[in-house]
């Protein structure tokens, strides 16, 4: 391939390197009128400019040259670096579980593209022994692509893929599974395949990583560790999210795939149950159940895959003085169900009131659910309420937002009959709606706060 | 046989190798074995604000004062270039806990890792680059952030965000010029707070500030050159009055070698004081480890090398040590090894009052996480388990003759890479010098503390931009810079100020404050540049200084004393009011001094009236006496009056006119 001579520069720095006949991965003198430099030309990331080069100095470090300086530039030797996680065939260990890690496109372990400067996942069983040889001790691994795309772009596609392959392993007989995946809409798929995959026999475990497995610090290799354990040897058959429990590097909480959410853009601790306890605490070798009630492993293979999906699903998050075109606008676009994020008990303006009757008529299937994120719609409350109520609006109980709008595409895929799509939208899967919320289901700390403070001190979290 | 004697065998290998104290050595002797040594020299900028992040700089706990902590475990990642680096594993192999004290006015979610940087401070950077500058460097066109790793937990993501600013440039020395490879602008790391077995505690108030490190070729062929070029460049960055000064804030690593020797690498010296001492000593080790390296291919080759070893029981032997004692009560487990061919070798001198054994005692706290002390040999210079047992011992493990024996002790979990470190080291004698990082002793010595990192420990940080250069950018900040160092110090010279007070000087940045005030004031550089490195260093030794007391004022002391036309030898005694009172205004620390105006005649008047005196009450009466006695009685009364000088020289007219009279 030519492209690769020069791979990443384009423009002004492309053509300095053609003129001057130096490759990438060539070793060159670089004379420029702030001095000479010394060292190899690295790729440049696509999105960066097109007027430096990219070169590694002997001591490891990179700089970059702006070409507008250069002078003459000579090529001395060509080494190409030869970027290859070590790998090693991964043991199988009679007796231990069968536990099937399927990708989605996540880094668990990875190196660094320099086509975008970001960092591509390293995957094979042999790949991930040589990243993270405690694995061998944990189960016996097999690995699949399911396909590789970025969190943000998983989509529905995707969901029924995956609840199909699932489907495939579990008539294979594995004894749980683990699926990769970025962080960002971990949540999502945690929802979409608690729906299609019911009545699951084993474990069925989502796991990501909030620091890349490029860093030393990663929680990639300990959230893998914690979901295989828990793929292969937990009794709770259901679909989880496995991700830090607290930022520090200790334990793993299990989270319901229907109550779980992302509440932090960067920490590692950032996955929490909303409106209920986790299921579980994993470390390897133990796992502590914190619900009592959960779906046991079992032995069948008794699945149900309902691997539906409509894509004519909405979500429209209210704001003071929302106007009407709005909503008009998702109707006339062809949206056949809208999750309306509302307002403290679950409410929207008056204004909005026509445009729902509108929806309404032309049968789109409206749900309430919450910016509050914690507790109940409750409609009756107020007058607003009912109004909306009497307008066709019904409300989710503590259905969490991501979670309702999947439900619904789901719910959709499958009938569009109100009564029916009532029907199914109102009777939780797996606690999707709760009947309770426990006391302890909302918690946030608040900083600052004297006896806040010392539990903070003492726990070391 | 007569039995063998450690201590003896100390002396004596101490002889072989030609030890000598640094004070008896010259250059030739540093020829002989090749000293080559090489700097890394770390600075503090003066920001306000951290590198990465919004947190202030410069402000610091007591290792108790935190509000939470965070525990993290780092793991090798393989470099952009596909390698893992050997200190990873090392550090890796140690599995320590790791746990980050921090305190909410100090550190936020950055430092921790749980927040990607922040845009580079932009202070911080155009601090860096006029100092590159000042280094005739070459400065890059983009700067691009680099991650560092560090798996001894010293940042808790793992790496430093470093770049490099500049390559290849120069510094003049006395002598000679010694050349430059980079320098980098980078964060600081954590302070640590304890290491204790598995457990390392660190504080997490200095992560973050802005550095920056000069690295030098190593060109320095003796020590007290080691410490010349250190010097200088610490004068350079302060040349700039953009550095934070004070404890920590100047820190180095130097790099020595002996020849056929490896790059060892001395962390963290605080003093520049201590380089001579440590590079002296450090360059011995190394000719040591050479003896020794010698002596072992005589007696076999490296690939037949194999050591064994047993666990032993408590119960069988005597054990009479405290250590073991305690070892046993808390359910260790005590492990014998033979070394073969070791004999005469664990007590080889490798430093002053260190031997060959201390090289595998080191390594076995750092690497196996045992605490010291961790052994004994049968060449221990103080040995404590008994002939007897050691015959045991050595009948156990089939020990021959020339074999030495080392006897470990520590938890069960920790043997397995106990024995391998011992192993390793070990094997490492047959090639020499292991390349290694070694934390520094204000005695000279060091000890072991990391392998040395590679190149193989960057990686591209793929959550920051890369920052162009202009040319505009850079030859703006390259007007305005201070003058040379050497210049300084040339200027100083030929100003004809007296050369003990350079250090003090150049150290303190006070070349401006001579220049300005002889500009300004037209006072003399050579009176100025005394007084400070004279009167002033005295005054600092001496006298508590206020917070907000600056050098600056130090220019309206002397513009005081000059619009007031009171003579310069009454300085000091304010200077001393003024350190510790810097707010007090100058008629106030002149009646605080009890300072009273008195015309030149009033003053001579007493002369006479003195001398007088000391004949009727002298016991002693020559003219050498008289004239101090009465210097001593007027000396008060004609500061800032008289010259003292000035006055010398009437009182000693007048002594000899009333002799002669």
């Amino acid at each position: 391939m030519t492209d690769d001579i020069f791979q990443g520069y384009k423009g002004d720095a492309l053509n300095i390197l053609k003129k001057f006949q130096v490759r990438v991965w060539g070793q060159a003198n670089v004379e420029t009128s702030r001095g000479v430099f010394v060292g190899t030309i690295l790729p440049r990331a696509e999105n960066d400019d097109d007027q430096h080069i990219v070169m590694k100095i002997v001591t490891g470090y990179n700089i970059g040259i702006d070409i507008q300086t250069i002078v003459k530039m000579k090529e001395t030797g060509y080494k190409k670096a030869n970027y290859k996680i070590p790998e090693k065939e991964f043991p199988t260990t009679p007796g231990f579980p069968r536990v099937k890690l399927l990708g989605t496109g996540g880094t668990i372990a990875s190196r660094l593209d320099y086509r975008t400067g970001a960092v591509i996942p390293a995957f094979s069983p042999g790949e991930l022994y040589g990243a993270v040889p405690e694995l061998a001790d944990i189960c016996n691994l097999e690995t699949e692509k399911v396909f590789a795309v970025f969190s943000e772009n998983m989509g529905p596609k995707q969901y029924i893929a995956l609840a199909k392959a699932i489907g495939r392993e579990i008539e294979n007989g594995v004894d749980g599974i683990v699926i990769g995946h970025g962080t960002d809409t971990l949540h999502h798929t945690g929802a979409a395949l608690t729906f299609m995959i019911q009545n699951s026999p084993i474990p069925i475990v989502l796991v990501g990583s909030q620091r890349s497995s490029d860093r030393p610090s990663s929680d990639a290799a300990l959230n893998l560790m914690h979901a295989m354990y828990t793929a292969g040897h937990s009794d709770i058959a259901e679909v989880m999210i496995c991700m830090f429990g607290p930022t520090s590097d200790d334990y793993g909480l299990l989270h319901k795939g229907t109550r779980v959410r992302k509440m932090h853009s960067s920490y590692r601790s950032t996955f929490r149950t909303i409106g209920d306890t986790p299921l579980a605490s994993v470390r390897r070798g133990e796992i502590k159940t914190i619900k009592k009630e959960y779906n046991h492993r079992r032995k069948d293979k008794n699945v149900k895959i309902l691997p539906y999906f409509s894509d004519k699903v909405t979500m429209m998050y209210y704001y003071p003085a929302m106007k009407p075109d709005i909503l008009d606008a998702m109707v006339d676009a062809g949206y056949k169900g809208i999750i309306i994020v509302g307002t403290g008990l679950g409410h929207v303006n008056k204004e909005l009131y026509p445009a729902i009757e509108r929806a309404h008529k032309k049968g789109v299937h409206m749900f309430m659910t919450l910016q509050t994120l914690w507790g109940y719609v409750n409609m009756f409350v107020y007058d607003t309420g009912r109004d909306m109520m009497a307008k066709g609006i019904i409300p989710a109980g503590n259905m969490l937002p991501e979670v309702a709008y999947i439900k619904l595409g789901w719910v959709l895929g499958q009938t569009d009959d109100p009564e029916e799509v009532n029907r199914l939208m109102l009777t939780p899967i797996n606690d999707e709606i709760t009947k309770r919320e426990p006391y302890n289901g909302y918690l946030i700390f608040q900083g600052g706060v004297p006896e806040v403070e010392d539990f903070i001190k003492k726990v070391r979290k | 046989m007569k039995k063998f004697d450690p201590l003896k065998n100390y002396q004596n290998t101490k002889k072989i190798i030609g030890y000598i104290k640094r004070k008896k050595a010259v250059q030739a002797d540093y020829d002989r074995i090749g000293f080559m040594s090489g700097l890394e020299v770390h600075q503090q900028l003066l920001t306000k604000e951290k590198l990465f992040c919004h947190c202030p700089a410069g402000q610091f706990q007591k290792h108790n004062e935190y509000d939470a902590e965070v525990i993290r475990h780092m793991r090798p990642t393989l470099s952009e270039l596909g390698e893992y680096d050997g200190t990873a594993l090392m550090e890796f192999k140690t599995r320590k806990e790791i746990t980050y004290r921090l305190k909410n006015e100090t550190a936020c979610t950055y430092e921790v890792d749980d927040t990607p940087p922040f845009p580079i401070n932009r202070d911080a950077l155009e601090i860096a680059l006029k100092i590159s500058l000042l280094s005739r460097l070459n400065i890059v066109g983009e700067v691009h952030i680099t991650r560092k790793q560090y798996l001894d937990g010293s940042i808790p993501t793992g790496f430093q965000r470093t770049a490099i600013l500049g390559v290849e440039g120069e510094i003049p020395l006395k002598n000679k010029t010694v050349k430059l490879i980079q320098l980098s602008i980078e964060e600081d790391s954590c302070r640590e707070v304890s290491d204790i077995g598995h457990k390392r505690i660190y504080k997490t108030d200095r992560l973050g500030m802005p550095l920056i490190e000069t690295v030098t070729y190593p060109e320095m062929v003796n020590p007290d050159e080691v410490k010349e070029a250190c010097d200088y460049i610490r004068f350079l960055n302060r040349s700039t009055g953009l550095v934070r000064i004070g404890m920590g804030a100047g820190r180095q690593d130097v790099n020595v070698s002996c020849k056929g020797g490896t790059r060892v690498e001395i962390k963290g010296v605080a003093h520049t004081r201590w380089i001579p001492e440590l590079t002296h000593v450090e360059v011995y080790r190394q000719w040591s480890l050479l003896q020794i390296r010698k002596v072992l291919k005589e007696r076999m080759a490296k690939a037949d090398w194999k050591m064994n070893s047993k666990e032993l029981n408590y119960y069988l032997f005597q054990f009479p040590t405290k250590e073991i004692e305690f070892a046993k009560e808390n359910g260790f487990e005590i492990w014998a090894a033979n070394l073969p061919k070791f004999g005469q070798l664990l007590s080889h001198f490798t430093q002053p009052g260190k031997v060959f054994a201390d090289e595998i005692a080191d390594r076995l706290k750092v690497i196996a996480c045992l605490e010291k002390p961790n052994m004994t040999n049968s060449e221990d210079l103080e040995q404590s388990i008994s002939d007897e047992d050691f015959e045991k011992i050595k009948t156990l493990l089939q020990a021959e003759k020339d074999d030495a024996q080392l006897i470990f002790w520590g938890p069960k979990e920790d043997i397995k890479t106990a024995l391998e470190t011992i192993e390793e080291r070990c094997l490492m004698a047959f090639e020499g010098v292991p390349e290694e990082t070694r934390k520094s002793f204000e005695n000279g010595t060091t000890i072991f503390e990391r392998v040395l990192p590679g190149a193989d420990r960057m990686y591209p940080d793929t959550d920051s931009a890369p920052i162009p250069l202009a040319n505009d950018y850079i030859d703006n900040l390259g007007k305005g810079l201070p003058t040379d160092v050497i210049d300084r110090y040339n200027q100083l010279r030929a100003w004809g100020v007296s050369v003990d007070t350079y250090n003090y000087i150049l150290s303190n940045n006070l070349f401006p404050l001579i220049l300005d005030i002889k500009e300004k004031l037209k006072i003399d550089p050579k009176y100025m540049g005394n007084f400070l490195g004279h009167r002033l260093k005295y005054i600092e030794g001496h006298y508590r200084r206020a917070a907000n007391f600056k050098y600056k004022q130090l220019y309206n002391l002397f513009k005081y004393l000059k619009d007031n036309k009171l003579e310069f030898d009454i300085a000091e005694e304010m200077l001393k009011q003024l350190y510790e009172h810097p707010k007090m205004q100058f008629d106030s620390v002149l009646t605080t001094i009890k300072f009273k105006k008195v015309k030149r005649s009033q003053i001579l008047d007493q002369v006479l009236f003195l001398i007088e005196k000391f004949k009727q009450i002298g016991r002693n009466v020559n003219e050498l006496n008289t004239q101090n006695w009465v210097m001593g009685q007027i000396r008060k009364l004609a500061l800032g009056n008289m010259a003292l000088t000035d006055l010398k020289k009437e009182v000693k007219a007048a002594s000899e006119k009333l002799e002669n009279d």
